[in-house]
Order: structure tokens, then sequence, then C-alpha cells
């Protein structure tokens, strides 16, 4: 599978091009850190994605960059099949809520950013007759939580946006698949006390590649955050507003 | 939050002791280690070697820098960062026909440990220990300095950080020699042998036959049944004899809680060596073997670590020079035996060569490790016990697995320990890189 990846250079992304890798598959990475890019590249191919791993700069702070990133790659390539969206920014609730700037910065990373990257790919994937487009958006969307209340609400508008496209486009021959990452241990979470049902990078990505393989609009990684957050989804606001969860 | 430090319990496999630390973890190893006062891995060091001198010194851990940097498939030489572990580069390279020139009992192990404690194999007598593979580190010591040391450049403080505990610098890229095998599996012989003169002949005849080695003892027999056991000897198959189909991921299960005192008792540890014994009926069992139950047959339990309960438990391997009987090795399981030491596992093997490394463990003879469980006031002693019967035999312990040595008995067994520290002082005057092992046993200050 030719595919392009945003974000693979660290954390749930790595993993995902990891298991690509290791089928062999056509890879192209695309991310703002140079050195970082060039690094992963190499272990990719030792890994066995077919050589070489090409790179391009993205920013998804300068939305700018998005077109002509997938451009290089649609030129590397020669037809996009599938765009793993991994890429975004993550605060805890205090630190944003004290700085309103930061917060700014994550719902457009988050939010506008990452949905303008998708209508960049959405548009080539279908132009290629279609594709999949698997975008990393967070059980943190599910409900109004009140340790992630702004990360929350970002990933939020952007699971409500990928099942839109889901809806409109499947027929066309695009796939969307919207992953849900429960709590996974990465150095983004690194410090933060894992609850139960804590998943590793490794899990996720097996899982994802697998929602990729069989068309699943909507993933929860691990597969045991489905029921948690049936769950969550069906509480009662005068609990939400009493558990810290 | 990425490469800021934050609090977390730190213990390495034997869950004693605990230390209420602070944790670095982070892709960007050479971001955190700037700050940190010692790195560390899986933690599968089983006593203090990989936690901090102090509470509020952090420690970094390294496993997500597991990016392989470089591979070149004509000569097999690997470079990659230190927290690549070995169970990753088993999935990715022994299906190619490729191993580890070393592989410790656990692949739940990086290669930045494998460095730090230059671990040993059922291979030693053949291919000496992971350090006579490595060619070259990339270190980042006291000062601050990111540098390259090899057996060509800055010889001295390579040598040191072979088997070095971590305590040289931090390493963040290692680059050794992988070793081509004949196919993916492994064809072995498992054999049972009734007591120790048996066991240790059984090694020493297989280590001419045999590239890979083991011996497994039941700790709990004595009299004329002690050192009886399981010799397991194997190879790398060949294409021929080998399934086609690369070994199949195996299954793990994981202990879910700490299992209860009343587990630990004489009875069950008894039932566990006398199955083991009896593992296979007949008297020697030949065929081809998974590499994962070969190399690793307690991989397939997570966490087992927990059967040992909440006071945790301990290891302790020794290396006994070679002499013409096998007195030193009887001696040893007797004086074990008879200070009311028990436990799960021992495992027997010999050893081939002494290695490079300047603190490494193995050395020509025999080595015997056991496993026990802690107990306040029965341990420390049984420790010292054994300790003075290594030192008095002429042998030393394997830093890796310690918990209870006491310094001075870690000197009378280490005549090397001066050379070291001095390379030690040159590089890192006030021991800014340091672990509670080396406060411990080494003369660090706290």
């Amino acid at each position: 599978m030719n595919t392009v990846l945003f974000g693979a250079t660290q954390g749930m992304g790595r993993s995902v091009a990891r298991v690509l890798a290791a089928r062999g598959d056509r890879l192209f990475l695309v991310e703002h850190r140079a050195e970082a890019l060039a690094l992963s590249a190499r272990d990719l191919e030792i890994r066995g994605a077919a050589a070489p791993v090409k790179t391009a700069y993205c920013n998804l702070l300068e939305p700018e960059t998005f077109g002509s990133a997938l451009d290089q790659a649609q030129q590397e390539l020669g037809k996009i099949e599938a765009v793993v969206v991994t890429a975004g920014l993550f605060a805890s609730q205090e630190s944003l809520e004290g700085d309103s700037a930061l917060a700014a910065r994550l719902l457009t990373a988050d939010f506008l950013n990452t949905v303008l990257f998708c209508e960049e790919a959405r548009k080539r994937l279908l132009a290629n007759g279609g594709g999949t487009l698997c975008v990393f958006s967070s059980v943190a969307g599910e409900r109004g939580r009140k340790p992630v209340i702004l990360y929350g609400a970002a990933k939020a508008g952007l699971s409500r946006y990928l099942e839109g496209l889901d809806h409109k486009f499947r027929r066309k021959g695009l796939k969307t698949i919207c992953v849900k990452p429960g709590f996974v241990k990465t150095g983004m979470t690194a410090g933060l006390k894992p609850p139960p049902f804590a998943g590793t990078p490794d899990q996720v990505a097996q899982r994802v590649v697998k929602a990729v393989e069989r068309g699943w609009p909507e993933v929860y990684v691990p597969g045991a955050w489905q029921w948690v957050m049936r769950v969550i989804r069906n509480l009662p606001r005068f609990v939400m507003r009493r558990i810290e969860f | 939050m990425p490469n800021e430090p934050y609090r977390t319990k730190v213990t390495g496999w034997g869950r004693y002791p605990v230390v209420e630390g602070w944790e670095y973890k982070s892709e960007d190893l050479e971001a955190v280690t700037t700050a940190a006062s010692l790195s560390r891995g899986l933690g599968r060091s089983y006593g203090d070697s990989s936690l901090p001198a102090r509470t509020d010194l952090p420690v970094v851990t390294t496993t997500l820098a597991n990016r392989l940097l470089s591979f070149d498939a004509a000569t097999g030489v690997l470079r990659c960062e230190a927290g690549v572990s070995l169970f990753d580069l088993n999935r990715v390279f022994l299906r190619r026909g490729w191993f580890v020139p070393v592989s410790p009992g656990t692949q739940f192990v990086t290669v930045g440990g494998m460095v730090a404690s230059d671990v040993h194999g059922k291979n030693h007598h053949v291919d000496g220990s992971f350090g006579e593979h490595v060619r070259s580190l990339k270190l980042r010591v006291a000062d601050g300095r990111m540098l390259e040391c090899s057996d060509s450049s800055q010889r001295e403080l390579f040598l040191a950080t072979l088997g070095g505990m971590g305590l040289t610098g931090h390493i963040l890229e290692v680059e050794f020699l992988m070793k081509r095998v004949a196919s993916p599996w492994i064809w072995g012989e498992s054999q049972r042998i009734s007591d120790l003169d048996a066991m240790v002949a059984g090694l020493n005849e297989a280590a001419h036959q045999w590239p890979m080695t083991v011996g497994w003892v039941d700790c709990l027999a004595r009299g004329a049944n002690l050192g009886r056991g399981l010799l397991m000897k194997g190879r790398w198959a060949e294409p021929v004899e080998a399934p086609e189909a690369p070994p199949p991921l195996k299954r793990r299960f994981r202990v879910p809680f700490e299992f209860p005192q009343i587990a630990l008792c004489r009875p069950s540890m008894k039932a566990f060596n006398l199955a083991y014994y009896w593992k296979h009926f007949q008297p020697v069992r030949r065929g081809i073997v998974h590499p994962d139950a070969f190399f690793y047959p307690l991989d397939m339990l997570d966490d087992w670590n927990l059967i040992y309960g909440k006071r945790g438990f301990t290891q302790y391997q020794c290396v006994l020079p070679k002499a013409d009987d096998n007195r030193p090795a009887r001696r040893f399981l007797e004086r074990f035996v008879s200070s009311g030491g028990m436990g799960f596992l021992c495992v027997i093997k010999d050893c081939g060569a002494e290695g490079r490394g300047m603190l490494s463990f193995p050395r020509p003879g025999i080595s015997i490790a056991l496993d026990f469980p802690i107990h306040a006031r029965h341990t420390p002693k049984l420790v010292d016990q054994l300790n003075e019967l290594v030192i008095a035999e002429g042998g030393r312990i394997y830093l890796t697995k310690d918990t209870f040595t006491r310094a001075e008995h870690f000197r009378a067994m280490e005549p090397r320990l001066e050379a070291f520290n001095a390379v030690r002082r040159r590089w890192d005057p006030e021991a800014r890189i340091r672990s509670a092992q080396s406060v411990r046993l080494m003369g660090d200050p706290t």
C-alpha cells in the first residue's frame, strides 16, 4: 500500500509506520523536523519498507505547507493509496486554562489545521479514484470531560468531520477511518498515571492496520475502550459533574 | 509531558528495593540525558543497578529511543539507539536469517542494557559476552559532551563501558555485529541428568559439540540427588530440518496479580521443581524447538516477578573458577541448600574466556544463578554466606542480579574495581553518573 504518514516519527505514528514497513509497503513521511524525518526513514527502510523512504516538510501549524507536501508524496509514490494522520498537539487542561495562546495553538492544530490537511488529502485521494484516509482523533472527544475539555472539544469536532466525510464519500471509494485511542503509553502521556486498559503503541498499530484493511469507519484502541466509552457516553450529567474522569 | 521529569516508582525486576524517584522518558535521548544521573532500559536488572542513588536524582528510561540507524546486510553491522529492545530486533531480523551475537535469557532488555550488563548467554563458551561483538558506542559523558568510543578511539572509556553498569556515561547508540543463522529455528536436545557431577561433565562434554548449552538444576534436591536437572543443548537448525514458515509469534500469558506468600512455601516449590525435572518422560528429547521457547522460556509469562509476592525477590549469580573436580559448585549448592535457601529456578552454565569489559562478569568456570524470595532477616545473611564462599573459591558475582552484597565483599572478589574506578574518576570526578548500586558497592557519594 502506498501510504503517506503525517507525524510518524514518534509515538503511535511511529508504530503504525513500522507495521506497514514490515509488510514491505511504500511509505512517504511528512513532518516539520528534518532530522527526525531522516532517522525515521532509515529506520523504516531497515524494517522492510520499500527503499528509499522519501520525506517532505509539512508543519501542522503552517497550513500552506500541506498541499505541496502531498504533491511531493504523489510524485514520489505515483499514486497515494492511503494517508495516515497521527500529528497533533497535547497539553494538560491546567496548562491550557492558564495560557490562552497555547490553547489557541492547540485548538488550531488539532481541529482547524487537521481538517484542512484532511481536505487536501481527500481531494487527492478522490482524484485517484479513492483510497483510505485514517486519522487519529481521541476518546477525549466522546464526552465533555473535566481533564480534557479543550483538547476533547478539538477532537470532538475532528471526529464529527471524519464521520461526515465517511458518509458522503464512501460510495465514491474514499474510506475514512476515525481512530479513537484511549490511554496509550507514549512519550506524550509519560508521567500520567496509566488507567486500567492502558495500551501500548504497538498494540494500537496492529489494530489500526487491521481497521484500514477492513475499512472500519471508527476504531477504538485498545479495543476495550469501546466498552469503557459506551458506559461513559451514557453516564448522566450529574454523575459527570462529580467524577474526575 | 515530553522532556520533563515526572515522579514515579523506580524498581528493578526483583521489585526490591523501590525508590520514589523522578524519571525522564522521551524519544529524544540527547535532550533528556543532559540532566539525568543514570540511564536505564527495560528495568530487567534484578536489584538496584538501575535505581537512582537519591530520590531527587532523575533517571532516564531509554525505551522510546528505539530507532534502527543503519544495517549493512553484507557484513551484519547494525547501529541502533540504546532503547531498542531485543524483542523488537528478533521480530525484525530473525525471519531474515540474522540474530544477535549473544542473547540473555529474556528478550525484554534493551541494547543499551545489554552493553551495560555485558550480557552472556547459552553460547558463552564459544562466542563470549555481548561486549565482544560491540564495535562502537555513542556516549554522553558526565560533563555533557557526546562522544564516540571504540577499540580505536577513547579505548579505555569503551572498555569500561562494556559491563560498566551504565556508570561511565549515558549510552545513546550502539553499533555491533549481528550473526547469520542457518534458519530461524533451533534444533535442540534436552537430557535429564541425575546429579551435579553428571551435570558439569555433561556441560563440559556438550561444549565441544554444541554452540549453545545450559543446565537447569532442581535446587531443592539434596544428598545423592544434589544438582539433578535438565541439560539443554541447541544449534540453529539447517534449512532442510526447519519448518518452512518462520516461527510464529508466541502467545504470552500475564500474571494478573501479586501472589500471596503461601505460593512460596516449600511444597509448592518442590512441586514446581519436580514437574520441571519430569518435563519430558523420556531421558532425552530431541527435535525442532521454537527459538523463543529455547532462549526465553520465562518470557511467555508477562510479569512473572509478581509470583514472588509483595516482598519481592532477588537472584544470586556467581561464577566459580574451574577446578579438576566439581568441588566448588558442589560446596556452593550444599551451602545454599543447608542454609535453608530455596527457589524456583537454578541455572548452571560453563563460561568461556573472560571478555574485554573492565568489569565484565563471566570468566572461565561454572556460573550458577539462583532465584529466591526476599526475607528481611534471612536474605542478607544468606547472601553474606554465599559471598564468603565465592571469595574463598576465587569467583565473583554478577552485578546485574545483585541487591544485598556488601562493599567489602565486592572489593574482595573484584580486584579490577580499582582500575574501573580510575577510569570513571577521569571522566566523572564528582561521580555525577551513579546508581544506588554504585553507592552501595563502589564508594560513590549518596
